[in-house]
């Protein structure tokens, strides 16, 4: 366990000399963010020697929101707007464990039909956030042409949501106790149409941006995190899988009706930054796969939610309940003293659980690598400050 | 006649007037051609503050596509942009650098406030972290309701902009 | 130490069968091993707490990790009990190493003083654990004994107020 743990006490030691004492001729200071084209709402402080950076310590929070607290003083109901706009381009899938959760705490079941449309939008949902990403991370590279075609892609599949949901991309449709409302009038039809198409892009997306040599030298054997410090880190989701590690919440822990889905895991072995490129583009591919099962083996009638009162009693006890997200393991923790609402709520987040990744993957590599080792991690800064 | 009227006072006094009518003639198209200049080139600073950025990330997508109406993608140098779009939520630690930025910003520089955090706290009125609004930390020229703004409504708040910069006297 | 869970956690009697052998018995032979020190909380399908003493957490943690491969931090967090005067701490244990261990997460809850808060760090044991562990002196004021970097995080640097998660930090309007 030598090397992590040497690395780990090494920039801890160096973030607390740093702050006494400044003045090191030979190291430059960056201090990038919270303005930064592509950074977004994250700041990194980082010292370069020459080219090579030496230390790096991210500054999250910008976009901290005290969700956690707000959750406190709102019944089960009303909590579910604010905690999905942590991501809301994968609102679904924040969601999705929240209902899981409150559902274990009450006690209901949403009865059948109602788990299989909530798993078809929060796979849309996950095409819809993944597709985001891409085109941020063609942006990072300086593809813009990967920032046009997905971004492009996106509205189609925000269409088939918005027809389901009713908005764009705050859909705050699944509930405890299943969805809010019932597909619509020719919904599965459009579906497949919009999914076949998309998997035809998402072949041309594989030519022109993976197979891409720019990005193949950019990104092939940088930021090599291997299997045993993935698992030291508790990295999840994507960042993971690409480690070598085939763990995925739909298949470990099955939920809903995911039990009853044929898909693969996604992994790949090469544990670098183009690895954590690709695995959200396979997981994409599957995520196709998976929507066509589930809309074969929908049931045609039944209803999709069991309705519960509005200031529902939940019994006093605790749950911890995950999905897999976009970005990895989504958990809710929430501790009920049998009143109207939470006694306390935590949501682990796949990306504050990534971002710890990065410093040492920065560590020891070159500043023109940052951007495509940052957006890998598959990072959404507010996911992470919540 | 004449020579009642030419005298050193009232000289001052023409060649002043004079001015203002040349200032009239020339101001008005001058002014003009400025204003359009600056209304097709809105440039706007990236700083995200809160969720609305991604649907600020939609609108310049190919379907909605904003650059069409003169408002660019926001990929530049802090220092050549004159817009500030304020994306959601400001927070306490946000704040200061908020208003960094627009320090930094040559004038003119104009401001829309995104989506409800914006404009009044939204949906985090009540939280600790969180301002009341934009407004109180830089100057507002815009807003543009929503949680989050569909990007048609974006685009209509970059049209109200521009019409308020084609009014507005240049300086 | 008694336990003082009862209203938040149903009691569930250990003896009874339970559909997951391996997680039965790592509870088992942890309570072997640390007499005392350990008592379960409850016991569901495939997820399960157990409670130690503050002074005991490290070895016990160290056990779990060393015995069975629970290697990361799925999750961390603090929950104040103004009531009874102490703030509960949950690390969330899960494993990537053993397979079979894979859909199961032990929560491991320790209490620590409200008044003089004050805790050992796992950060050793579980290097997933830096950030949660900031995250939880901000937030609640617990102080994380071996922990390098007790400082703000995701609060803005000149915080000044009460630590925001405690229960006597009240929100405007509420
Ligand atoms: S207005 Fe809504 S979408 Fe925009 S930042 Fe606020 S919460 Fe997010």
């Amino acid at each position: 366990m030598s090397t992590l743990d040497d690395k780990i006490n090494e920039i801890n030691r160096l973030a607390i000399q740093i702050t006494k004492d400044n003045d090191d001729d030979r190291l430059m200071n960056l201090s990038i963010g919270p303005q930064h084209p592509g950074s977004g709402h994250f700041r990194i402080v980082i010292k370069v020697d020459g080219d090579y950076i030496v230390y790096a310590d991210p500054d999250i929070g910008y976009v901290h929101r005290g969700e956690e607290k707000m959750s406190e003083h709102r019944n089960f109901i009303q909590n579910i707007p604010h905690l999905e706009r942590p991501v809301i381009h994968d609102s679904t899938n924040i969601i999705y464990s929240y209902s899981l959760a409150i559902e274990e705490l009450i006690g209901i079941n949403p009865p059948r039909r109602g788990q299989f449309v909530r798993a078809i939008a929060a796979e849309l949902d996950r095409l819809v956030y993944t597709t985001y990403w891409l085109a941020i991370y063609g942006i990072f590279l300086g593809h813009s042409t990967m920032f046009m075609w997905p971004t492009g892609d996106r509205e189609l599949i925000i269409d088939l949501l918005e027809r389901m949901t009713g908005h764009r991309v705050t859909h705050a449709f699944s509930v405890p106790g299943g969805v809010r409302n019932d597909i619509p009038y020719n919904f599965k039809e459009k579906c497949l149409t919009q999914i076949n198409y998309f998997e035809k892009r998402l072949k041309e997306y594989e030519d022109i941006f993976y197979n891409n040599p720019l990005l193949r030298q950019r990104t092939e054997g940088v930021g090599i995190m291997n299997k045993e410090d993935a698992i030291k880190l508790g990295v999840t989701g994507s960042v993971l899988r690409a480690s070598g590690v085939p763990y995925d919440i739909r298949k470990v822990e099955p939920y809903d009706v995911y039990d009853e889905i044929d898909f693969k895991v996604q992994y790949m072995k090469s544990c670098d930054t183009f690895a954590r490129a690709y695995v959200p583009y396979l997981d994409m591919k599957e995520s196709c796969h998976i929507i066509r099962q589930l809309l074969d083996k929908m049931p045609d009638e039944g209803s999709v939610r069991e309705k519960i009162v509005g200031n529902v009693k939940a019994q006093p006890g605790e749950t911890y309940r995950r999905v897999e997200s976009g970005r990895g393991a989504l958990g809710y923790y929430i501790i009920s003293d049998g009143s109207t609402k939470p006694y306390r709520l935590k949501i682990s987040t796949g990306s504050f659980r990534n971002i710890l990744a990065l410093p040492f993957l920065l560590v020891g590599s070159k500043l023109g690598d940052m951007p495509a080792i940052y957006w890998a991690l598959n990072y959404w800064p507010i996911e992470a400050d919540r | 006649m004449l020579k009642d009227l030419v005298n050193p006072t009232n000289v001052n006094i023409y060649v002043s007037k004079l001015s203002d009518v040349l200032i009239k003639a020339v101001e008005e198209p001058l002014g003009y051609a400025i204003n359009w200049g600056r209304i097709y080139s809105l440039w706007p600073v990236h700083l995200e503050t809160g969720c609305c950025s991604v649907e600020f990330g939609a609108a310049s997508s190919p379907r909605y596509d904003v650059e069409r109406f003169g408002m660019l993608e926001a990929f530049g140098s802090l220092r050549q942009c004159d817009l500030i779009v304020v994306l959601g939520t400001v927070t306490r630690k946000m704040a200061p650098r908020l208003r960094m930025v627009y320090d930094q910003m040559p004038e003119p520089k104009y401001v829309i406030a995104m989506g409800a955090c914006a404009i009044t706290g939204g949906l985090y009125l009540d939280s600790y972290n969180v301002l009341p609004g934009a407004d109180s930390v830089v100057p507002v020229d815009v807003y543009v309701p929503g949680c989050p703004p569909r990007p048609e409504t974006l685009i209509q708040g970059c049209f109200l902009l521009q019409e308020k910069i084609k009014r507005s006297k240049i300086k | 130490m008694e336990n003082k869970d009862n209203s938040f956690g149903q009691l569930i009697d250990t003896s009874k069968d339970l559909d997951n052998k391996i997680t039965s018995n790592i509870i088992k032979s942890a309570i072997q091993n640390f007499n005392q020190k350990i008592q379960l909380v409850y016991e569901k399908p495939n997820r399960s707490k157990i409670f130690v003493n503050n002074e005991s957490l490290v070895e016990v943690a160290l056990f779990l990790r060393n015995t069975y491969g629970l290697d990361h931090v799925e999750s961390m967090s603090g929950t104040d009990f103004p009531a009874e005067n102490e703030i509960e701490i949950n690390y969330h244990l899960g494993s990537y190493i053993n397979q079979d261990l894979h859909p199961y997460i032990l929560n491991l809850a320790t209490r620590v003083d409200r008044e003089n808060a004050k805790s050992n760090s796992l950060i050793n044991i579980f290097p997933s654990v830096e950030y949660f562990e900031r995250e939880t002196y901000e937030m609640l004021g617990v102080y994380f004994v071996g922990h390098p970097r007790n400082e703000p995080f995701l609060l803005p640097e000149d915080w000044a107020d009460l630590p925001p998660l405690r229960k006597d930090f009240k929100l405007k309007g509420r």
